[in-house]
């Protein structure tokens, strides 16, 4: 079949589809948005009649795909490392309640914090969970292995974890495709009771799970994509996880069978393997992309029985994403290096784009803040946590979705007044509306900023949940009409917006300033989307 | 043959176009390629780059080690400078001459510019008159890939063929002045 030139996101996105998915399942994060976005602008999907919309956030859309699996069909989600905290209780349950129709759950992790507030290691919540696990080393493999992880979701009645890292998620490479597979039919799971985690019923299938994840590891589905490979050289024995393979060989080169190498791409993994690769060798190299998941195994408590080389002894740095460099060190080997960077050069952060509102709603509250203190300015994850750098240096947090409220509200509850929350239209509505209404209730003396840009900005301009519903929504959990005030966050406006905000923070109880105006850059497209539909439209 | 290349700009200055029209010219001609980019944070006027990779066999990494690039291609004089350690000593450099100034600190133009000279093999094109001077002050991006044609081991007519794939959708007249830039680039480069 022909191959098609797809970033791994896209691979795995075209292969959920070829594989018969009915669902997809996402709220926007990088590394993971293009999976969705690659969903929605697929004509194979809109013929197939594929469910294919945002999700308020990473739980309802976790919760969505379950219930797609209930009721027969192939459902996918999606989320970027840290979504997963949001999803992890559905997550958790769904290894014990099992499936129907098989549930791949894709978790995109970021070593390194490209985009991101940590490096977590979703691996951790596979073995948590007790489900399998894939990650692929390539997008080739990215894209075949989904059909692996339908299949053994529906064999074993068990939700899949499918683990990739940034630079798998973002890089590009030709990818055969197969025939695809029909969607399944509805059914209802041969079990009425199995989805009802009543305790009487959980202990029994929690025990069947323990029992079951232990049969895991020589399952052919999961051990296929585990390979050892024999080498001559017995001082040294490497194992790799994902991705890091492909550091390894490319420093191997023409010597790619020097070693003992154990490659590893799926979970939970057989300790035969595990066992062989070390009886072939003095002593293991560990490579692997996030924290050392397998590597503590390895070493086990005593960490005597085997010696063993990675991020814990320092071989290999303690964080960051692995590269072809740091895996040449590791090895021992020589690594080439350029000339040094310049003295010149200087760091160039990330900004708002020019004319962007977050920033005039900023160069507001900025000047009224001078006048009150420092201190005092929660906010969230989203262009405008940009709010903390220079030339505003405003925000004092940025922690996890939707924390700006609630931080604000217990730091008012200590006795912090003025206390202000500024959040985004979309992170509000993925986790902020809950946390408002224990403002509301408290009548909490907060001020929260909704900066209102009708879109998922920093994500690339995704369809945001709380568009037009965003005044609505705090009337309905009781901020009251008198303190809920709507601003155009404009240089023109700039003295009556200060003024409004001065208003709200005097004010000694909970208030909503919704500061509105469109995303400069999901304007611009939306501009280019209509007049490129006039056009057609004349042709 | 390999062929290494670290594309560099500034979030929001279209560099994935660049890598794009490679990816589609190197496809054309069956080679194995690797491409990774930079979404997310950075895309707003941060410093992004892209790794890109060529070869007429299996390509492992995704990432270019230290000390490997055969060339560095930037639509910004100061960004070609921060990933000097990617380039190997006989590889070359292109870079545009006009800076993307979004930082207070943005050092002088001239001190750049003796910079990026004092790399042996190097390339600075004013892609921003060239392109105006064609009447397409957007396709910048175009005339910078054709001064770095010569270092890329792809036929001239595959990264032709590659434009009129990509802009097709966006009508003739696109194509055509995208065309021009991509050879008023290469015209301009010395051979
Ligand atoms: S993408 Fe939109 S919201 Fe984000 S900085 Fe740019 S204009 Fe502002």
């Amino acid at each position: 079949m022909q191959s098609f030139l797809l970033l791994g996101d896209e691979a795995i996105a075209q292969a959920a589809l070829d594989a018969g998915m009915s669902g997809m399942y996402a709220y926007p994060g990088t590394p993971s948005t293009e999976i969705m976005e690659f969903i929605q602008s697929s004509a194979q999907a809109a013929e197939g009649n594929v469910h294919r919309e945002w999700s308020s956030n990473e739980k309802t859309a976790m919760e969505a795909a379950l219930g797609m699996s209930y009721a027969g069909k192939r459902a996918m989600v999606a989320m970027k490392h840290v979504g997963l905290n949001v999803a992890a209780d559905a997550f958790i349950n769904s290894s014990v309640t099992g499936v129907n129709g098989g549930l791949v759950v894709v978790a995109a992790d970021d070593p390194s914090m490209h985009s991101s507030q940590n490096e977590q290691d979703s691996r951790f919540y596979g073995k948590f969970a007790m489900v399998p696990q894939f990650e692929p080393r390539n997008q080739q493999e990215a894209y075949d292995m989904i059909f692996d992880a339908f299949e053994l979701s529906e064999k074993y009645h068990l939700p899949v974890l499918f683990r990739i890292t940034t630079r798998l998620a973002h890089s590009r490479a030709a990818v055969k495709r197969r025939k695809p597979v029909r969607q399944n039919d509805q059914s209802l799971p041969s079990n009425p009771r199995q989805f009802v985690l009543l305790p009487a019923i959980a202990r029994k299938q929690y025990k069947a799970l323990t029992a079951l994840f232990e049969t895991m590891p020589s399952e052919p589905l999961i051990s296929r994509w585990n390979r050892l490979s024999r080498g001559g050289d017995r001082s040294l024995g490497i194992l790799t996880c994902g991705i890091a393979y492909n550091y390894l060989l490319e420093n191997l080169g023409d010597n790619a069978d020097r070693y003992t190498v154990l490659s590893v791409a799926a979970y939970p993994l057989d300790r035969g393997l595990v066992s062989e690769l070390v009886s072939n060798c003095e002593k293991v190299l560990v490579l692997e992309e996030g924290y050392p998941f397998i590597e503590e195994q390895l070493r086990g408590l005593l960490d005597r029985d085997v010696r063993v080389l990675g991020r814990l002894d320092g071989t290999v740095p303690r964080d960051g994403e692995l590269n072809p460099s740091i895996v040449a060190a590791a090895l021992g080997m020589k690594t080439a290096m350029g000339k040094e960077v310049p003295m010149l050069v200087k760091q160039r952060p990330p900004s708002f784009c020019k004319g962007c509102g977050h920033a005039d709603l900023f160069s507001a509250l900025s000047e009224v803040m001078k006048e009150i203190g420092p201190g005092r300015v929660f906010s969230d994850i989203g262009c405008y946590t940009l709010g903390a750098l220079p030339p505003y240096n405003m925000v004092n947090s940025c922690v996890d979705m939707g924390a700006s409220v609630t931080m604000a509200v217990g730091a008012a509850d200590a006795g912090l007044f003025p206390a202000v929350a500024v959040i985004g239209d979309s992170t509000f509505t993925h986790s902020g509306m809950t946390g408002l209404l224990d403002a509301v209730i408290k009548d909490s003396p907060v001020t929260l900023l909704i900066s209102d840009n009708s879109t998922t900005g920093m994500t690339g301009g995704q369809k945001s949940q709380a568009t037009d519903r965003i005044e609505s929504i705090c009337l309905g959990l009781g901020v009251s009409r008198e303190h809920l005030r709507v601003i155009v966050p404009l240089k023109k406006n700039h003295e009556e917006n200060m003024n409004v905000i001065r208003e709200e923070l005097a004010h000694h109880g909970i208030s909503v300033i919704l500061a509105r105006r469109e995303c400069i850059q999901t304007a611009t497209k939306n501009k280019k989307a209509e007049a490129a539909i006039k056009t057609n439209n004349r042709e | 043959m390999k062929c290494d290349i670290i594309l560099a700009g500034v979030g929001g200055q279209g560099i994935l176009s660049i890598a794009a029209t490679i990816g589609l010219a190197a496809v054309e001609k069956n080679l194995f390629l690797k491409q990774s980019e930079v979404h997310g944070m950075s895309q707003r006027g941060g410093d992004v780059q892209s790794h890109f990779r060529l070869s007429d066999r299996e390509i492992h990494s995704d990432l270019i080690p230290y000390g490997k690039a055969d060339l560095i291609i930037s639509v910004e004089p100061m960004e070609v400078l921060r990933y000097l350690p990617w380039l190997s000593p006989e590889g070359g450099l292109v870079t545009n001459s006009v800076p993307y100034v979004n930082i207070p600190d943005y050092p002088d133009k001239d001190e750049i510019l003796k910079e990026v000279r004092k790399v042996h093999n190097s390339f600075i094109i004013d892609a921003d008159s060239i392109a105006k001077e064609l009447g397409s002050s957007r396709s910048g991006n175009m005339v910078i890939l054709g001064a770095a044609s010569s270092y890329i081991a792809l036929p001239f007519e595959s990264l032709e063929n590659a434009v009129r794939k990509l802009f097709g959708r966006k009508g003739e007249e696109v194509v055509e002045l995208n065309l021009k830039a991509l050879r008023a680039g290469r015209d301009a480069a010395p051979r």
